[in-house]
């Protein structure tokens, strides 16, 4: 159906081509993933099946890209529209009309489809993707998962043979993912669609995959079998590593798969289980003791919290976004805020930074009232990198941003660039701050938070667009950062960092906490928030990989002795 | 028990009652507002307008544009007033309100005054006169407020459509962009740098103009990638022809209009603009078969449009008529100063607009609260 030959892509002004020569034929009706570190060329390739790449974004293709016999060279996107759907990375960046069911019709005027034509796959599509009761809203009115449903189906009423999608479940909470998921499977079962997706969170999506397509920069691009590539992949879910480090052949991609394996593993962890109490599993044991003390009960303790927050509602317009919310953050504490999109996790982060003002109760941060205190003080005492990093940056090198953000926090000329340099090294003084990757600017908007050195530090959705390397950087920061002592506070969807890094994890729904305790409590309680381990390794309460392979580690004959299959 | 008067069913996709007709109407409410200064008849055309749109609109972001244009209203009613209160009004008076000192101009500034004699005459005269202008704006808001912009660029002829999908996007280009400002300054605390004021604007508008284009760019290639801008295969013949046809027709309506306006040579004015006018709109027609594209689901010109449209045409129609009948009492005089009177027939022909209320179909209600995320 797509087929690669010898393709290669360099943009204007590259010097090195944007991804390794890719040889491929992709057959009809699969489901193909593509995988590969940030920056590997994932969303140049998925642009070369749309044609946008290069005639929309310039640059040089080397080598053919054909989609159903029709070669991207000689054919323009919008030739290619009947074919080829595609959906990029920011769903709102996709509808060109304001409301569902004009939003579908769209790209079926373009083709000029008869209107009874057009009629009927509007009715089906709304069917298809359970759509029906939102066909008047209006777009902006939407959660997020509903308007990537409704950029999925927008694209899919041409009824293309080729579906593109890049990072189709990053931005989504896990029930509105899976939702997402189901109908991207529905269609490569029931339609016999070809599809092609990248996708950062491999742990959602490596299950459904026919192939899978690795992209890396050291050994070029492979197409085939999904646990055969993920062996050598350097991006993995937890559930490959948990079946390399156990040794199960062939590797599984799914939880049932592994949990199937996981029967002698089990067994050979159980004497190692953590106890219930033992709480965190954070691997920096110095901060695990006290921590786990403090995130047994909220009200208890003998340090007095850091935040406090105490029956904080919040109405904006007739929109309660928060209501009746109370929690406490202790210094060296990480807590996390989980809850679908728009069920107030980012409204209590921005509460606690003074940038809403409480309704009724009371927010008060090491002392202060945060909207009365003034920005420049509050930022002493709190910092928050917001969903969207780039928020932060205004400067147009990296330079000037570090040297406005010391002066900004009165700190001694240099403190920002040099926390730069030990959060990420590598980032040059005179890029813009808009040209660098995702997990770049993550660290240059941490950095410049952190050069105020805030006891309480909050982040929003901080690994969005991060790629496995990236969020394992994260991870060590966050853990050293709450040995040093800071309080955390981190707004996410992403159950594995909660799983790595959360000493405590706080369930909002509808702005109100539905569950509050220990991390391993409440993640392993809820499927749609228990990280992939928890749920092979259940009942036994293990989160993340690395404190399976501690444990084993523990052990006197590790590895050699491992189940064999 | 069935009711014995039909009531107008609930909008839907189907019934919706095509945007045109509400433009028609508030156009003819607008005219009928221009042809009277009397504040009386006046305000019986905003509460007309109020009404209707009152009990006819929805909660779609359009809808709510209306008390922006009220609140303008008001603002140009009270420029008005302040202007006439400050550099004095050229309606003589008797009743004095206030003497302001006046300011000493210069010989060439002759007609210009700046402050002098107030007089309730004046203020009178530009009361009556803002209150039109105000009136007009209400009745565009109404329109606005009533009928989906997006929709009403749908009725457009096919060769005009691309242009119209421009407009459409720059229309939902600038809520973003004013929610962008907000999120910025809001994130310039996090800087430690205060978020008020107009520095706070003025610092972010780099990064939200960057944004913007990110955005657009964005936009462009999946628009693009959706099949924006195929065209069908044209004939070089009938390409020619589109061309000549909306040049010719442009310049005749050009040559038409001057025709028309310049003292001599109405003769041949209004015959070149019409067919200036023909031309122009075959070259439309024309031009629409480049575009390959079809329409979903078009709104359709029922019964119901019909009534709505007519009940505005009627009300222009009777003022333009009352107008010449009555003129005193659609123009009151400021001099002599006395309340103006309330004309039973012209009031009655004002209170015809109130028929979209009854017949236009109604927006749904009892609706759930929209979930907000």
């Amino acid at each position: 159906m797509i087929i690669f030959d010898q393709v290669s892509v360099v943009h204007d002004g590259a010097t090195a081509p944007a991804l390794p020569p890719v040889d491929a034929h992709l057959p009809e009706g699969e489901l193909c993933l593509l995988v590969g570190p940030s920056g590997a060329g994932k969303s140049t390739l998925l642009g070369t099946v749309s044609g946008l790449v290069p005639h929309f974004t310039g640059g040089t293709l080397h080598g053919r890209v054909t989609v159903a016999g029709r070669d991207t060279r000689t054919h323009k996107p919008r030739e290619l529209a009947d074919l080829v759907g595609t959906v990029g990375q920011d769903p709102l960046a996709h509808f060109v009309t304001d409301t569902v069911e004009d939003e579908l019709a769209y790209g079926m005027e373009s083709l000029g489809l008869p209107p009874a034509t057009m009629r009927r796959r509007v009715e089906e599509t709304l069917d298809l993707l359970g759509l029906n009761e939102l066909r008047d809203r209006p777009i902006a009115s939407l959660s997020g998962g509903q308007q990537q449903r409704v950029a999925i189906g927008s694209v899919l009423t041409p009824h293309p043979r080729v579906l593109v999608l890049d990072e189709p479940t990053s931005a989504l909470d896990p029930p509105a993912a899976e939702e997402v998921l189901a109908v991207i499977q529905r269609l490569v079962h029931d339609l016999g669609t070809t599809v092609l997706m990248a996708e950062h969170r491999l742990e959602r999506v490596v299950q459904y995959a026919d192939q899978v397509l690795l992209l890396s920069p050291d050994s070029g691009a492979r197409l085939g079998d999904p646990a055969a590539l993920l062996a050598v992949s350097p991006v993995r879910p937890p559930v490959v590593e948990l079946g390399e480090l156990a040794g199960w052949d062939p590797l599984p991609l799914s939880i049932r798969d592994a949990r199937r394996a996981a029967g002698p593993l089990r067994d050979r962890l159980a004497p190692h289980a953590p106890s219930p109490a033992a709480g965190p599993p954070s691997a920096n044991p110095a901060t695990a003791t006290p921590n786990s003390a403090a995130s047994g009960s909220a009200a208890s303790g003998s340090a007095a919290p850091l935040a406090e927050v105490s029956r904080l509602t919040l109405v904006r317009g007739r929109v309660t976004a928060l209501h009746d919310v109370s929690l406490s953050v202790r210094a060296g504490e990480t807590v996390a805020l989980m809850g679908r999109n728009g069920a107030g996790k980012s409204t209590l982060l921005g509460t606690l930074v003074g940038m809403h003002r409480p309704t009724r109760g009371q927010v008060t941060v090491a002392g202060r009232i945060p909207h009365r205190t003034r920005p420049a003080e509050l930022l002493r005492h709190a910092g928050l990198v917001p969903q969207e990093p780039r928020d932060l940056l205004y400067a147009d090198t990296v330079a000037r941003e570090c040297r406005t953000a010391d002066a900004d926090a009165g700190a001694a000329p240099g403190t920002c660039r040099s926390l730069v340099s030990r959060l990420l090294p590598g980032i040059p003084d005179s890029a813009h701050p808009r040209d660098l990757s995702e997990g770049q600017r993550l660290a240059l908007a941490l950095a410049i938070v952190l050069t105020a050195r805030p006891p309480l530090l909050l982040l929003d959705e901080p690994t969005r667009g991060l790629d496995y390397a990236a969020k394992a950087r994260l991870i060590a920061v966050l853990r050293e950062l709450a040995g040093q002592g800071h309080a955390i506070v981190l707004a996410t969807h992403d159950v594995e960092l909660v799983a790595e890094v959360a000493d405590r994890v706080v369930v909002l729904a509808q702005g109100e906490p539905v569950a509050d305790g220990p991390t391993h409590e409440v993640v392993t309680s809820s499927p749609a928030y228990a990280p992939q381990v928890a749920k092979i390794l259940a009942p036994q309460p293990w989160l993340t990989v690395g404190q399976v392979r501690q444990a084993l580690g523990d052990e006197p004959g590790p590895r050699d002795g491992g189940p064999a299959r | 028990m069935r009711r014995s008067l039909p009531r107008a069913p609930l909008a839907t996709r189907a019934t919706a009652l095509h945007p045109g007709a509400w433009w028609l109407w508030a156009l003819g409410l607008a005219t009928a507002a221009s042809r009277t200064t009397n504040p009386l008849l006046l305000a019986l055309v905003i509460v007309v307008a109020g009404y209707v749109v009152a009990v006819r609109r929805t909660d779609a972001p359009w809808a709510r544009s209306y008390a922006a244009f009220l609140k303008l209203g008001v603002l140009v009613l009270v420029v008005r007033l302040v202007f006439a209160f400050f550099l004095g009004s050229p309606v003589p008076g008797t009743h004095v309100l206030a003497e302001l000192p006046e300011v000493p101009l210069p010989e060439w500034a002759r007609g210009v005054r700046i402050g002098g004699r107030v007089t309730a005459e004046g203020m009178a005269f530009a009361l009556y006169d803002g209150l039109k202008l105000a009136t007009l704006l209400v009745c565009v808001g109404a329109a606005n407020a009533l009928a989906n912009p997006a929709r009403l660029l749908k009725s457009l002829p096919g060769a005009l459509y691309e242009a119209g999908v421009a407009v459409v996007v720059a229309m939902t280009f600038a809520p973003h962009l004013v929610a962008d400002v907000r999120r910025l300054r809001a994130a310039r605390r996090l800087r430690g740098r205060g978020d008020r004021g107009l520095r706070g604007v003025v610092q972010v508008g780099l990064p939200v103009l960057e944004g913007a284009l990110e955005r657009s760019v964005a936009l462009a290639a999946a628009m693009d990638a959706r099949g924006y801008g195929r065209t069908a295969r044209v004939p070089a013949a009938v390409r020619h022809t589109t061309t000549a046809l909306t040049l010719g027709g442009l310049l005749g309506v050009c040559a038409g209009t001057y025709g028309l306006l310049a003292a001599r040579g109405a003769g041949f004015g209004l015959p070149v603009l019409v067919a200036g006018a023909a031309c122009a709109l075959a070259g439309l027609r024309l031009g629409g078969r480049r575009a390959a594209r079809t329409r979903y689901r078009p709104d359709r010109w029922g019964a119901r449009a019909w009534l709505v449209s007519a009940s505005g045409a009627a009300v222009a129609a009777l003022m333009i008529h009352a107008a010449g009948v009555f003129p005193e009492a659609l123009t009151p005089p400021a001099v002599p100063l006395h309340a103006p009177p309330l004309p039973r027939w012209p009031a009655a022909a004002v209170l015809l607009g109130l028929l979209p209320a009854a017949v236009a179909p109604a927006p749904p209600t009892g609706k759930e609260e929209k979930s907000h995320s």
